[in-house]
């Protein structure tokens, strides 16, 4: 009885924050949190936290675009970030009311401010590469091990046409997918060249006869369950999928590669849309996961690597030192980054890209 | 003019609200009609000319992501209607093979339901009372789950991991999976099972109707029982097939659901092609246009069929 009495009163209590304390909106990427995280948020500010997700940048551009979305803090990329910030649709983050921003890493928020001057109008959240997650008996039986982890695996028809059988899935990211064509046939990845696209759209159509679908988060279970046998991905959500495959132990081991020619390095923002309805909410969200302890929870749950200086020392041994997650000195040297498009090479990418998926 | 006034004032709320519009010249059955009539315009005309709007307008990274259509420049209204997204969709031959081809899923779609449907609304029409009725209620329960749900059980049928590939392994019909989640095939299914329905109940009701006295003449004449359904059953439901045709085709012509979740990246289909206008090119002028289009695509044929309708009316 005293038990029940208790718990009422904490529900009391609980209900009682939530009026206070008012809502937060959060609209971040798939699988990109840590379990317990909104959960130990909402229960340190008595905020009531709505949390909803998406795959890709082009769905978020959508909405940030139409306005009047109703979240208070959104995910984009930064070179997505970067132009829905001249559309004016991000609100500037107030840096004095981040108590834990100075535990980011100064060099990274250098590299953030090419593209978002003095770092305004974004924090950044975590960072990722895209490179190669593989099925590694299904692939080994099929190619050569010097192919393995290449992006002859995608890229090259030769290999492509041995792993078609077994199942080859492709991000359904334009950007994303055409930067490492480009950089596969030793073109820059941030080409706008009319030719250039060309170029890189005859190479994937070379290839497209292999390619089983286009989607940018159902291969996380098709990996881990060995509906596929490679995929373009994220990383972080192929080591999800890793170990996924693990629990399930039915015999799937996935891996995943950044490929020796180079992949993308990516980062995610932490952005306040300007018409956010809890503004002040998701600034105190937005300090609370730059919190050393949280950050590192958040990466050894998910498998993306942090920006946050001071969280390393809480970061896992074992995820601190995958090169999948944390990449090598001579591996990073061969990442790049992308640049906002503009508009008119959007189209003519586009365009491009849906030639490539129905062959018209 | 004054005591008129006054004597509505003290009228009872409802018979005031009908002499009010009774002045406006509604009455009665205008007044039934009205309802409808308003319930379109703020439903359908309304948006529909909003996107008429855009889709004259120019896209630009801005919120709303287009340039407005007119803008007051020191005292003079400019009015810039851009029709190039109209030319830009004949420009591109994408455009019109997504048309033909959802045209051609549809129609197959269609045609399939019918043959699927056709048999089972007759055979309900025909059972008993009872079972008419529980058979009725069996068509109608699918819709108590989420059609979303019920498209994602079907990938778990048809995927290479999935039920039907493991049944057919079991037994030893097939050594490898066949493919057949991500295919035409797939939204063939899809579109088939989610519409079914939909052909069935016109067509039940229209067949329920059939006068069993017809039957018993054409078989008192001597017609053999296949006969007298092509020749009696079949043109009598005529009006029961247009009419399931109609709600089958016109929602799988726009069908952006099912080709997403079951079909290949290579079906195309004009919601597919709606989708990537509006998320991956952000042009909402140019989603616009392949929506009006889209809509004359589906209006004429309507507009066919209503005059056909006419026609045979007269001649009765």
């Amino acid at each position: 009885m005293k038990t029940i009495l208790t718990t009422c009163a904490v529900l009391a209590l609980g209900a009682g924050n939530a009026l206070a304390e008012g809502e937060l909106n959060v609209y971040n990427w798939s699988d990109y949190i840590a379990e317990d995280t909104i959960a130990n948020f909402e229960a340190e500010t008595g905020i009531k936290v709505n949390y909803d997700v998406f795959d890709s940048n082009e769905v978020l551009e959508a909405k940030m675009l139409t306005g009047s979305s109703g979240y208070d803090v959104v995910v984009p990329s930064i070179e997505f970030m970067a132009r829905q910030a001249q559309a004016g649709v991000f609100a500037k983050i107030d840096k004095e009311a981040l108590s834990n921003y100075g535990n980011l890493d100064p060099q990274i928020l250098e590299i953030l401010a090419v593209n978002d001057p003095d770092n305004t109008h974004g924090v950044p959240y975590m960072m990722f590469t895209t490179g190669l997650g593989y099925n590694v008996k299904a692939v080994s039986e099929r190619i050569d091990a010097e192919k393995i982890g290449s992006w002859d695996m995608v890229f090259d028809p030769e290999t492509a046409a041995k792993l078609a059988d077994c199942g080859i899935a492709v991000l359904d990211s334009p950007s994303e997918i055409m930067a490492p064509a480009l950089n596969y046939l030793g073109i820059d990845p941030n080409s706008e060249d009319k030719a250039d696209l060309e170029k890189a759209t005859d190479l994937l159509l070379s290839v497209r006869p292999h390619i089983r679908y286009f989607h940018s988060s159902q291969y996380i279970n098709d990996l881990a369950n060995g509906d596929i046998c490679v995929s373009v991905g994220y990383s972080g959500d192929v080591l999800q999928a890793r170990d996924r495959a693990a629990e399930a132990n039915q015999g799937v081991e996935v891996a995943y590669a950044i490929p020796k020619e180079g992949g993308q390095v990516g980062f995610d923002m932490l952005a306040i849309p300007d018409d956010a309805p809890n503004a002040a909410n998701a600034l105190k969200f937005i300090d609370y996961i730059l919190r050393p302890e949280v950050a590192a929870a958040v990466t050894n749950y998910v498998y993306y690597a942090n920006p946050n200086t001071a969280a390393t020392e809480f970061v896992d041994d074992e995820v601190r030192n995958d090169p999948g997650i944390y990449p090598s000195k001579e591996v990073q040297a061969n990442l790049f980054s992308l640049r906002p498009h503009t508009p008119r090479y959007d189209r003519s990418l586009t365009r491009a890209w849906t030639t490539i998926k129905t062959g018209q | 003019m004054s005591q008129r006034e006054t004597l509505n004032g003290k009228l009872p709320g409802g018979a005031f609200l009908g002499r009010a519009l009774h002045r406006i010249g509604l009455r009665g059955r205008g007044l039934v009609i009205a309802i409808p009539v308003l319930w379109l315009f703020l439903f359908f005309l309304l948006p529909f000319l909003v996107v008429a709007k855009i889709s004259l307008s120019e896209a630009a990274i801005a919120r709303p992501p287009y340039l407005p259509l007119w803008n007051w420049d020191d005292g003079f209204l400019n009015i810039t209607l851009n029709f190039g997204n109209y030319l830009f969709l004949f420009d591109d031959p994408l455009y019109l093979s997504a048309y033909i081809e959802s045209v051609k899923i549809a129609a197959v779609s269609t045609v399939i339901t019918l043959l699927v449907g056709y048999p089972m609304a007759y055979l309900i029409a025909r059972s008993a009372p009872d079972t008419r009725n529980i058979l009725l209620m069996l068509v109608i329960l699918p819709f108590w789950t989420s059609f979303l749900l019920r498209v994602y059980a079907w990938i778990g049928f048809l995927k290479g991991n999935g039920i039907i590939n493991n049944i057919l392994m079991k037994i030893g019909l097939i050594n490898e999976p066949l493919v057949m989640l991500q295919t035409d095939f797939a939204v063939y299914i899809g579109i088939v099972y989610t519409y079914l329905p939909f052909m069935i109940l016109p067509l039940f009701a229209n067949l329920v109707k059939l006068d069993q006295s017809y039957l018993e003449a054409s078989a008192d004449l001597g017609a053999r029982p296949i006969t007298t359904f092509f020749t009696v059953t079949l043109p009598l439901s005529a009006s029961g097939i247009i009419a399931g045709c109609m709600l089958v085709f016109i929602p799988a012509v726009g069908e952006f659901v099912i080709p997403a979740l079951l079909g290949g990246p290579d079906t195309l289909m004009i919601g597919r092609v709606l989708w990537n206008e509006f998320f991956s090119n952000r042009d909402w002028p140019i989603a616009s246009a392949v929506a009006i289009v889209m809509l004359v695509v589906l209006v004429i044929p309507i507009m066919l069929l209503r005059k056909a309708q006419a026609a045979e009316a007269e001649v009765q």
